[in-house]
């Protein structure tokens, strides 16, 4: 029967009870060797194996995943796609992200629910305003769509927003990008899954690698210790998000990168009333509602370095009462679930994706907030650094040499504390 | 919400503090660093999962930075000193 | 019949003449349910309110639009979800079972069109087979514009009830408490804990969810100390009312547990009102600090899978003995009790006496326990090793099909159907673990309960009673005594043996896990019955291997509803271990996060919005900028003028009447913000030569110097201006946004980096109000306002201060310039600050003096070229602004060192320049700089603009920005763009100080 999903696939499987659906992907006992590893089974990792596969016709390779795919960040974010930056590097790499995100679903045949139902930017005094209007004409000298949007516009956009100027922070205007939107996080992992299991990577759950095994002469990477026994592979590649200063340590690399918390969390669903994706700067929160009808909010980092899956409440408090300063109406709804993930925060606030200073060892990490975004993105140019052995353009300034000469691709301009970006 | 217990003025609310950053040293004297290592002081961190030292600022309080000896993982605290001293648990 | 067929009615068809010893039968209740009057009694859910009425049918589900009734009796239910109240007070998805009556609550059902009986949504329950589990990621797979489409249909179709119509109206608290145990849960466990315990003096908080304490005890017919379970709890109560360190707390969830012993409550004040009293809040949110907790939140019971196990009229026996017991109201006329434990023979004697005919009792079990065996002797038709195979009716049960099972849920035989309206179903009880595994408590795994039970092994708090895995109530009661005591003792205190009464309760029996019947081919059996996921989508997630318990719960949406899979979760886990053929234990659990159930936003907000939650900074001279027409801004929390509107004049007009004052009079300015620094010790000088880039050690006292300060890794942090005021003492001045971080900058370099210098830094920037005069005529004005004070050239130059009164005020003057002008910062005692400030604008008259704002400040600076925070954007070298001049090659500073990194020195930086428009061209806000006049091509930017402003000095449009080697830029001619805006201007790059690059004017 074919793999392919599509509204005939289901009438078809109706008839049999949808009984003889095939796996989306295959659980296989991981072999003695491949031609490279990824070590992390998030988003990241999933989707540099499905391009490593089919672009550089790389298929003898196998994604290492802990615990179970998609259980990290990908699976604990925000699901916000956009692309608006300011700094070359990070608006060429982000916007080449979105346009693989435009094509996704048709090229995984799963749908990703990417939905393109614009992605606004606040702006509360006139300051604001100046700054993220520069932002946003930056984008368009780049060919990145942008916009900008009068009170009159944000009241027919979002009827349910407050745009008195009786309130803490009044609106003066706002900026958008018509593209920018969401997606279905999990879909997201699982579909990339599904593509480059179908091109025959071996996704291999609950494999924990616990070493990283180096040629003692020339210093390359040979192989990994995992717990499922060791595996041989001349290329190695790490997307392993929160976790990357540990299994970066694990080849004696050492990363400009600390663990930091992010929370989450949605309302009970109600009937759709929030039409597109808002963020506020001098409120730090962002919100949408889900497909589901859940109001979905997130904010600033908890604070402090962290590894513990856990929120705390001050942050979330913040956003609560922000968010329901500019949107009354969620006041009432009930807060229904909270999470966290673990935030690989830089010192510059933007990612590493490249190579390592030990051969055969890349890494596309350090997403800080940008991570589900950056997915698509971040595994395409990681499956070309790992297959060519050198970055692409997009990600040539993206290095982690980059923190030696103090190339900072600092967006906010805040400096070297990774719990300022 | 963390309980932080000041050395100064005993456990209170991580509200009324501001985290620093990890306990990094700076190098007494910058100068006789080679770039490599002072980009190594300035941007490269051991991020431990597990036992981690840092400073706080008690901004609503005595207005004084210690260190802590914090669990990334459980978050359980287990040490807080001054500056300059050993940790005391 | 059902409560709608039968229109007004105030007879409550389904209550009993006996029973219910929560309801009050002398107070009646009117309520409106959809279009319907009803009454129920005080003391009522609307759930029993419901039943009382019988009412079955009383919403759709999430996907399928399936008719649903009320499942369960409490905060677990996943079906009964209503609307209560309209407009603004209008509250979706309440749960009916935990919801209070109250006199005239209106209630309507959710998630139907165009109603609640004739639902068109339902047609997708219909074409049910296309929409198996997870089939939105199998179709629909289209370009994002196609999905678009698509996703607003499927948006419609989900999201159960309305959100509410406006702003909240009423009021919500926050309240702190500290105590030595907090005891969640006031049932028979919860109880004896708090008996032990505050016995023992310990300060206890105990909070249970419901109306009343009681738990279980009040659900069920049991006895303690030869008393009702009732009488007993309300005994209880009583005894620990009377304890001053007891607080008892009902209609109180514990809903989250976080570090440090911190746990948040949601105290319902008023939800069992039609509003709030007045002054009071609709509900509070509390933070408890706790030393021990005990979990003692009982059990939940869990249901078996069958074939439309969802119709109205599928419901929990816990329930319907609970609705019998409490609120004297059978939910049925004619039954099949199903079963896998002994807890089915003692309810259906209850129920039964009650008026309840019961068709069959079907236990899964083979051959006859001694209380099956009872219940047979008493005529009862006790069918063992039988399930219940199918449930039949469409809106509600009219029968049920039943047939010889296996172990396994497998038919052995041919099915019978019984009629029947209610189907009451127990398979057992889950420990409520939710609060323990927030507290990253383990689980263990008991295969007597097929439950997951807290492990004690290493857990931070207690858990006591059902929610330990202990359902016999005696048990029950044990544990409470038990770990209440044994908290008090570990806190040092010392409680006296208790008393543990003797108990009675229902023995439960073995109850061998059963967690679905096999079903016919087609046919739904549902395991979460809110998001509509079935035993077959479980079977297709393994299929497809979505095997893990977190891609289960994903894929298929199990536990992700309102009810957070109370009573699901577990079962689709020994569903899915089932299909694995693994141990349940090895597939693993789902994590629990907070909160317990879900709870109003607004009751964590609790009112800190606004200036509560960011309070406003003011100026003493606030109240004169509003009465003058002063048009406010936030600047870093506080609030500042930007410019004094005008009758006949628009805003650029009169900023621009503003920026002439200074050049050719004198304004004035409030300039209280700026961050303000006292800064003493024999150190001081040494300390600030770290931690400037030029030295300080030289300056003379009396004298001050503009310093900047870098980050440690070299780019522009901070600047002012900093007065010697003695050997010792320094006045720095910061910027607004930075101050109170460059004052923690500054405490951490002298108390970690260098604790052996002597120096002390206290925050002043409240303490001092501050207005700048400046302009030709300042001098004249300040020679006026302050006579005691030589103002001369030569006794006040440029950078230097004097002390005296101004407007009869002691000051300190500082001679300083943003403007570019003779100027003058006096600085008072901030509580006489509206009295300088009033004293200087009456002086200023014949000098022909004006208050200007932030805009017009703004303005003069840019004509001046002297950077703010918008160019020194935290990427920005002292080079790039051209001020390589004040880095002192002869010390060592924060910062200096990275001065020689690579980046920091490389060619085609950005650098500092200005921009002039052409004659009448207007330079857009936020522009980019590039060679083409075109807003829509794609082009490299050469730059960027900072600030711009319209210059009234110079008649021209003016902006500061950055620009790739922006020095040897100047004299080009490029391009200002401003697409979002449509905007352009043609500029000319040139140095960025517009106005009198030599300063004379400000050394006058």
């Amino acid at each position: 029967m074919s793999r392919r999903y599509s509204i005939w696939a289901l009438a078809r499987n109706a008839l049999s009870h949808h009984e003889n659906w095939p796996k989306a992907w295959r659980s296989p006992e991981p072999k003695p060797a491949y031609d490279a590893l990824i070590i992390g089974g998030g988003g990241h990792g999933l989707a540099a194996a499905y391009y490593l596969a089919k672009l550089h016709g790389m298929t003898n390779i196998a994604v290492l995943e802990r615990g179970w795919i998609g259980g990290g960040n990908t699976g604990r974010n925000t699901t916000i796609v956009r692309s608006n930056y300011l700094l070359d590097e990070n608006a060429h790499f982000y916007e080449h992200s979105l346009k693989l995100w435009e094509g996704l679903s048709e090229d995984l045949n799963y749908n990703v629910m990417f939905s393109q139902r614009k992605v606004i930017n606040t702006c509360h005094t006139l300051g604001e305003r100046e700054a993220t209007v520069r932002r946003y004409n930056s984008m368009r000298l780049r060919g990145i769509d942008a916009e900008f949007l009068t009170r009159e516009d944000l009241a027919r956009l979002e009827p349910a927003m407050n745009l008195s100027q009786d309130v803490r922070y009044p609106i003066v205007c706002a900026l958008a990008q018509p593209r920018g939107g969401t997606a279905r996080h999990d879909a997201v992992a699982w579909g990339f899954a599904r593509g480059a299991d179908s091109l025959g990577v071996d996704i291999i759950q609950n494999c924990e690698v616990t070493g990283i095994d180096r040629d003692p002469v020339s210093g390359a990477v040979i192989g990994v210790q995992t717990t499922r026994g060791a595996i041989k592979a001349p290329k190695i590649g790490i997307a392993v998000a929160g976790h990357s200063s540990q299994v970066a340590a694990m080849a004696g690399v050492r990363l400009p990168i600390e663990s930091h918390l992010l929370q989450a969390f949605v309302s009970e669903p109600v009937k759709p009333f929030l039409n597109t994706v808002v963020s506020t700067g001098a409120a730090h929160f962002y919100i949408s509602q889900t497909d589901k009808g859940e109001v979905l909010l997130g904010g600033e980092l908890d604070g402090y370095n962290s590894y513990s899956q856990r929120g705390s409440l001050p942050s979330i408090e913040h956003v609560i009462a922000s968010a329901t300063e500019m949107f009354p109406r969620i006041g009432r709804l009930r807060f229904m679930r909270q999470w966290a993930g673990v935030m690989d925060m830089t010192m510059d606030g933007s990612p590493i994706i490249g190579k390592l200073p030990v051969p055969g060892l890349y890494m596309s990490g350090g997403w800080c907030y940008g991570g589900f975004k950056a997915t698509p993105g971040s595994g395409w140019c990681l499956a070309w650094t790992i297959a060519k052995d050198e970055p692409h353009p997009l990600n040539a300034g993206h290095t982690l040499e980059r923190f030696r000469t103090s190339h900072m691709i600092d967006e906010k301009g805040a400096g070297p504390f990774p719990k300022a970006h | 919400m963390l309980l932080i217990p000041c050395p100064w003025c005993g456990p209170r609310d991580e509200t009324e503090f501001v985290y620093g950053e990890a306990a990094v040293n700076r190098p007494s004297d910058p100068n006789s660093l080679s770039n490599q290592e002072w980009t190594e002081h300035l941007y490269f961190r051991e991020n431990p999962k597990g036992e981690h030292t840092e400073r706080w600022f008690h901004r609503a309080g005595c207005h004084r930075w210690f260190s802590v000896r914090r669990n990334t993982v459980t978050h359980v605290i287990s040490a807080a000193w001054p500056p300059g001293q050993e940790p005391k648990p | 019949m059902t409560g709608q067929d039968a229109g007004t009615t105030n007879r409550q068809v389904w209550r009993t003449e006996s029973a219910g010893h929560g309801i009050d039968r002398s107070q009646p209740i009117s309520f409106g349910f959809n279009q319907f009057r009803l009454e129920g009694y005080q003391g009522d859910t609307v759930a029993s309110a419901l039943l009382a009425n019988g009412v079955r049918l009383v919403g759709r589900s999430f996907k399928y639009h399936r008719p649903r009734g009320i499942f369960g009796i409490g905060s677990e239910e996943p079906n009964a979800l209503l609307q209560i109240g309209s407009g603004a007070r209008r509250e979706p998805n309440t749960r009916a079972t935990v919801q209070e009556l109250h006199q005239d609550l209106v209630a309507g059902s959710q998630n139907h069109w165009p109603s609640l009986k004739f639902d068109l949504g339902a047609m997708v329950g219909l074409a049910g087979a296309l929409f198996p589990a997870g089939f939105y990621y199998k179709t629909f797979i289209a370009n994002p514009k196609r999905w678009l489409w698509y996703e607003k249909h499927i948006r419609r179709m989900a999201g159960l009830g309305e959100p509410p119509a406006d702003t909240d109206p009423d009021d919500y608290a926050h309240a702190n408490a500290h105590c030595d145990l907090l005891i969640a849960g006031g049932g028979p466990a919860g109880l004896a804990a708090a008996l032990a315990a505050g016995a023992a003096g310990a300060r206890v908080i105990l909070a249970d969810e419901n109306p009343a304490l009681g738990g279980q005890l009040l659900l069920a017919p049991q006895r303690v100390g030869g008393i009702a379970g009732h009488a007993w709890v309300e005994q209880a109560r009583e005894q620990l009312a009377a304890l001053p360190n007891v607080r008892l707390m009902t209609r109180t969830t514990v809903a989250g547990v976080y570090d440090h012993g911190l746990f948040t409550m949601v105290e319902r004040c008023a939800d069992h009102q039609s509003e709030p009293d007045p002054h009071q809040p609709r509900q509070r949110f509390w933070r408890v600090r706790a030393r021990k907790a005990v979990f003692a939140t009982g059990a939940i019971e869990r249901p078996i899978a069958f074939a439309n196990n969802d119709r109205p009229g599928v419901m929990l026996l816990s329930a319907v003995r609970g609705y019998l017991e409490r609120f004297g109201v059978l939910a049925g006329r004619t039954a099949v009790l199903f079963a896998n434990n002994d807890s089915v023979y003692a309810a259906s004697r209850e129920l039964v006496a009650a008026g309840l005919r019961i068709e069959a009792i079907v236990d899964t079990r083979p051959g006859l326990s001694e209380a099956a065996a009872a219940a047979k002797a008493d005529g009862l038709y006790v069918l063992s090793g039988h399930g219940v195979t199918a449930a039949r009716g469409l809106r509600e049960v009219h029968g049920a099909d039943v047939a010889p099972i296996d172990a396994d849920g497998r038919t052995r035989g041919a099915a019978k159907t019984l009629p029947c309206d209610l189907i009451a179903v127990s398979g057992g009880w889950n420990p409520a673990v939710h609060l323990h595994a927030q507290s990253r408590g383990r689980m263990a795994f008991r295969e007597d309960l097929a439950a997951f039970v807290p492990d004690a092994n290493g857990a931070p708090y207690a858990s006591a009673g059902a929610a330990n895995g202990a359902y016999d109530l005696a048990a029950c009661l044990a544990e409470g005594f038990a770990v209440g005591a044994a908290a008090a003792n570990a806190l040092g205190l010392d409680a006296p043996p208790p008393a543990i009464p003797a108990a009675v309760g229902d023995p439960v029996g073995a109850a061998p896990a059963l967690w679905s019947v096999q079903a016919p081919k087609g046919a739904r059996c549902f395991v979460d019955f809110q998001n509509d996921v079935t035993t077959k989508d479980i079977g297709l997630a393994h299929r497809e291997n979505y095997v893990s318990v977190e891609h289960l719960k994903r894929y298929t949406t199990l536990g992700m509803g309102t009810d957070q899979g109370k009573t699901s979760n577990v079962a689709g886990l020994a569903l899915m271990a089932a299909k694995r053929g693994e141990a349940i234990p090895a597939v693993g659990t789902t994590t629990f996060r907070p909160p317990y159930t879900p709870f109003t936003f607004n009751a964590m907000v609790g009112g800190q919005t606004g200036e509560i939650g960011h309070p406003i900074r003011r100026t003493a001279a606030h109240d004169w900028h509003v009465a003058n027409g002063g048009v406010l801004t936030d600047a870093a929390g506080w609030s500042r003028p930007m410019y004094y509107a005008t009758e006949g004049l628009t805003p650029q007009q009169r900023i621009d009447e503003e920026v002439l004052a200074v050049r050719n009079a004198v304004g004035v300015v409030d300039v209280s913000t700026l961050g303000k620094l006292d800064i003493q010790g024999p150190d001081a000088a040494k300390f600030l030569d770290r931690v400037y880039t030029n030295r300080f050690s030289n300056l003379k006292v009396g004298r001050g110097r503009y310093g900047v300060m870098l980050r440690e890794d070299g780019r522009v942090y901070d600047d002012g201006v900093t007065m010697r005021l003695a050997d010792d003492h320094f006045h720095m001045t910061t910027t607004t946004n930075h101050s109170s971080s460059v004052f923690q900058h500054l405490e951490y370099l002298l108390q970690v980096v260098w604790p052996d210098l002597r120096v002390f830094v206290t925050p002043v920037t409240e303490q001092w109000f501050a207005a700048a005069i400046s302009g030709p005529n300042a001098r004249a004005l300040l020679a006026d306002l302050a006579p005691e004070v030589d103002v001369s050239n030569a006794a006040l130059p440029m950078m230097g201060m004097a002390e005296g009164r101004v407007a009869g005020v002691p000051a300190r003057i500082f001679r300083l310039s943003f403007s570019g002008e003779i100027a003058y910062e006096i600085n008072v005692d901030a509580d006489y600050g509206l009295a300088l400030w009033n004293g200087i604008l009456t002086a200023g008259g014949p000098h022909g003096l004006k208050a200007y704002g932030t805009e017009a400040m703004g303005t003069l600076r840019i004509e001046k070229g002297h950077f703010t925070h918008a160019e020194a954007d935290g990427r920005i070298t002292m080079d790039d602004l051209g001020l390589t001049g004040m880095v002192s090659a002869a010390k060592e500073f924060i910062g200096r060192r990275s001065l020689g990194l690579p980046d920091l020195v490389a060619p085609g930086r950005k650098q500092l320049v200005g921009f002039i428009a052409a004659e009448g061209e207007r330079i857009p806000v936020g522009a980019q700089i590039a060679a083409l006049d075109d807003l829509d091509a794609v082009q490299d930017a050469l730059g960027h603009t900072t600030s711009q402003a319209y210059s009234a000095t110079l008649g021209r449009h003016i902006a500061l920005g950055l620009m790739k080697n922006g020095r040897a830029m100047h004299g080009r001619k490029v391009f200002a763009l401003s697409p979002v805006l449509g905007q352009r201007a043609a500029v000319e790059v040139v140095p960025p100080c517009f106005f009198d690059p030599e300063g004379g004017r400000q050394r006058g």
